[in-house]
């Protein structure tokens, strides 16, 4: 078998293993749908009334017995109803996903943006005051919550400039580009920021190691210009742990920013399932964590893949 | 070498900062300026549309404007008519008649008929239903329709608090031919001054106006609703004029509106209570002295100030307004800490002794600071608490098993004393095993205050019951708060109602 048919076979036992991972813990935390829905009123209830809502959010049964009912309907890509929303869960995460895609890749492209070129810089001017500029820089936005960034952004922007991007009513991408974006933008430059620092970090290291390697030594002394030893012989090799770190920040992504999505308001998938945990809305919970862990699995294996186009020495086939 | 880098850097740096604030104008110009549909904001969405069976503050809120009950409350907790232009209690309380309003009519366009009081009333006792305010309706025998306007509640024993309990949306009059559908909960279609146009939970509501209502006109087009999960951001898109009417809860965010020259913070005191609940089934706290000593160690006013920046009132445990006592006739509002010492000392606990407070997290935004100034106004009298912070559904699971020692709570109030505290202070009280704690003379007088018909003897029945309650201290009553909401100039008219109603938004005006 191939690399690429091996990683696949896994997928569904990883993706087998997840599920009975969530379906556990999320009925090991105490409270359930009926206390979500009544709160202490919940203790008015008689037992037949009970039993009654029980039946109607399909807990009524045996742990097993869900579980198996569960796993049934999913081999059927049915992966059952949403009691907040009342559609199929599959239906929800699909409207919530586009923006949590778009949110990704434009805080990915930010933190590259900006992260590679001054990761970069600072290696090329490495223990200059220039590049202890940037490393403090760097520094700060790691450390820095990025609730933080997002509620400075919206205070700084409301209170001193009076403006703010439309926020509650989320506009698609492909219905106003233009607005889409000017929501959007606020949310991934706050994400971006801690990205963009990982990157700039992390980049800047491999730079320093590459950059002593004597292939580059080498380029050098034949009179290759400086950008071209960087940009055409140093970079593409230091890539590889930026592309690692990449990878898995933008799986995680993909999985919803919930403290972002929450300060600005966006109908994301962080947001959906943190709402699906506080509602105990068990089948819309299962559903998505089962969709982020499969993104997740999907995102690593192109960075795996990414790795063979980088470096040819990286050889992921037949053993 | 590295400098072209850089300078590339700060262009692209420059051009995209360029390209933000094109795009924030643009979003900002673009955003809907539809001058007479009012744009509001609130933190915390409706989990369902199902007025019989929908308990959370949140959800009632929304179905306030969409459906209605037979009668309903004013900003007084006065009972006014609503769905019935009139009603009348029998000599021996048994029987209780509405005259419904004959205009009144359904979204879909029905009349609104004494068939669909009754077949309402009959799903909500339904166990199947699972509707957890049943409980306030027991006493329901049969319903008679003598014709379409009228309906006929039968009381098996005379039940006085059951009018004030029907003005709940959790009584509200839905269409029979919606319950025999089964559409209930997945379509609203009340009476109500709004038409619900489209949700999408934890996003955003559209609600219109009914042309139809019998109840009044509408002077606005309709709501449009967002869910704004951070309330700091409310006050930001307040501050931008996104948003012209919004619901605050924590004191927090409400405190800095008014610095905010164009927004009015309008504060309304409500029947909701926060309260130190002990448990009297736990040792030491079985024994009076104890309590008492607990209640005498703390400082109501300090913990008021400390932990809501003062945003309340110190209450006894009856908190709407026509029942409530002066705090400073109740036991120990003062605080007293040689005395809460003497009353330790006395029950055997000199040194104090260790529990464990529960709370939840976020619910009420401020209960982690109010259990942090409880614990160390308690210190002072030797006992220690270890807080234990919960999410807000494992608080409720565990508080509901009564599995705790002391416990940080909000609690709902009402506007009849007898159907704000049965539940805990009766024997056979619902929640009787939260508060853990039976006593005759609280039962007594709980079963007095339902069946009295005269106001002036109801007031001084309830009066001995709250004095008593708070003299055994099975809970510390602390104070009430505020809701607040918030408002551009342009809006008028809105009243609020000491139960958190949002009905008022049906009188609203936008200049």
């Amino acid at each position: 078998m191939n690399y690429l048919t091996r990683r696949l076979v896994t997928f569904p036992l990883v993706m087998l293993g997840v599920s009975i991972l969530v379906f556990v813990s999320i009925r090991l935390v105490p409270g359930d749908a009926i206390t979500a829905m009544l709160g202490t009123e919940a203790g008015l209830l008689t037992p037949d009334q009970r039993a009654a809502l029980e039946a109607y959010f399909g807990i009524d049964q045996g742990w097993l017995v869900q579980y198996g009912r569960w796993l049934a309907g999913a081999l059927q890509g049915d992966l059952g109803i949403s009691v907040t929303y009342g559609k199929p869960v599959l239906d929800v995460i699909l409207e919530r996903f586009p923006l949590t895609l778009e949110l990704a890749l434009l805080s990915m492209a930010i933190a590259l943006l900006v992260g590679l070129p001054a990761g970069v810089f600072a290696a090329t001017r490495n223990e200059r005051s220039s590049d202890l500029v940037v490393r403090i820089l760097a520094m700060i936005g790691q450390s820095t919550p990025n609730f933080v960034v997002g509620l400075l952004i919206i205070f700084v922007l409301s209170v001193g400039f009076g403006v703010l991007p439309v926020m509650g009513t989320f506009t698609p991408f492909f219905e106003n580009p233009l607005q889409n974006l000017g929501q959007m933008i606020l949310p991934a430059i706050t994400l971006g920021f801690a990205f963009a620092a990982s990157v700039t970090r992390i980049s800047r290291s491999a730079m320093l190691d590459v950059l002593s390697e004597d292939y580059v030594r080498t380029a050098r002394s034949k009179g290759v210009p400086a950008l071209g030893v960087i940009w055409r012989h140093a970079l593409p090799n230091a890539l590889i742990p930026v592309v690692t770190l990449s990878g898995v920040e933008f799986g995680y992504l993909l999985g919803g920013a919930v403290i972002v999505e929450q300060i600005f308001a966006l109908p994301g998938l962080g947001r959906m399932v943190l709402d699906a945990i506080l509602q105990r809305d068990y089948a819309l919970v299962q559903g998505s964590v089962l969709f982020i862990a499969l993104n997740f699995m999907i995102v690593n294996l192109i960075v795996d893949l990414t790795y063979a186009l980088l470096d040819p020495r990286i050889r992921l086939g037949d053993r | 070498m590295g400098l072209p880098f850089f300078q590339t850097g700060a262009a692209r740096r420059i051009a995209s900062g360029v390209a933000l604030a094109a795009m924030l104008g643009a979003a900002t110009l673009t955003a809907p300026v539809a001058a007479a549909t009012l744009r509001m904001a609130w933190s915390q969405d409706a989990t369902g549309l199902d007025p019989h069976k929908q308990t959370a503050f949140s959800s009632i809120r929304l179905l306030e404007l969409i459906y209605e009950p037979l009668v309903r409350l004013d900003s007084d907790l006065t009972i006014i008519p609503a769905l019935a232009q009139s009603w009348e209690f029998a000599e021996d309380g048994k029987t209780l008649t509405f005259k419904l309003d004959p205009d009144a009519k359904f979204q879909n366009g029905e009349k609104v008929t004494s068939a669909d009081v009754k077949a309402s009333f009959e799903r909500l006792m339904a166990e199947e239903t699972g509707a957890a305010a049943r409980a306030n309706f027991l006493s329901i025998a049969s319903i008679d329709t003598p014709d379409e306007t009228t309906a006929v509640f039968n009381l098996s024993q005379p039940d006085v608090p059951i009018l004030t309990a029907m003005t709940s949306i959790n009584a509200a009059v839905v269409p029979a031919s919606e319950i025999a559908s089964g559409g209930i909960g997945t379509k609203a279609i009340g009476s109500g001054p709004f038409k619900l146009e489209s949700w999408e939970p934890n996003a955003k509501e559209v609600l219109s106006a009914n042309k139809d209502w019998a109840g009044g006109t509408v002077s606005v087009d309709g709501i449009d609703i967002s869910v704004l999960p951070d309330e700091t951001a409310i006050l930001a898109a307040l501050r931008t004029k996104q948003v012209d009417f919004a619901l605050i809860n924590d004191p927090l965010v409400a405190t800095l509106v008014p610095n905010e020259a164009s927004l009015t913070l309008d504060r309304t005191p409500v029947l909701n209570y926060h309260v130190l609940q002990l448990n009297p089934s736990r040792s030491p706290m079985t024994e009076l002295g104890v309590r008492q000593a607990i209640s005498c160690a703390i400082d109501r006013q300090d913990v008021l100030d400390t932990a809501l920046l003062g945003e309340g009132k110190v209450a006894g445990p009856l908190t709407m307004p026509a029942y409530a006592t002066d705090p400073a006739e109740l036991f120990c509002y003062e605080r007293d800490v040689e005395k809460a010492k003497q009353l330790l000392a006395d029950a055997g606990h000199a040194e104090g002794f260790s529990a464990t407070v529960i709370a939840a997290t976020g619910e009420p935004p401020t209960a982690a600071a109010e259990a942090q100034v409880i614990q160390s106004q308690l210190a002072e009298i030797g006992i220690k608490l270890d807080i234990k912070m919960m999410e807000l559904n494992v608080y409720i699971d565990t508080w509901l098993k009564g599995d705790f020692d002391m416990a940080v709570a909000l609690n709902g109030g009402r506007a009849d004393p007898y159907s704000m505290y049965n539940r805990y202070w009766t024997k056979d009280g619902n929640l009787q095993k939260v508060a853990n704690y039976i006593d005759d003379t609280l039962d007594d007088l709980m079963q007095k205050g339902r069946v009295e018909t005269d106001p002036a003897k109801r007031k001084e029945i309830f009066a001995a019951f709250e004095k008593h309650l708070a003299e055994m201290s099975p809970w510390v009553w602390l104070y009430t708060s505020y809701i607040y909401t918030a408002q551009q100039q342009n809006v008028d008219g809105f009243v609020a109602t000491p139960t958190g109603s949002l009905f008022g938004l049906s009188a609203v005006t936008i200049k």
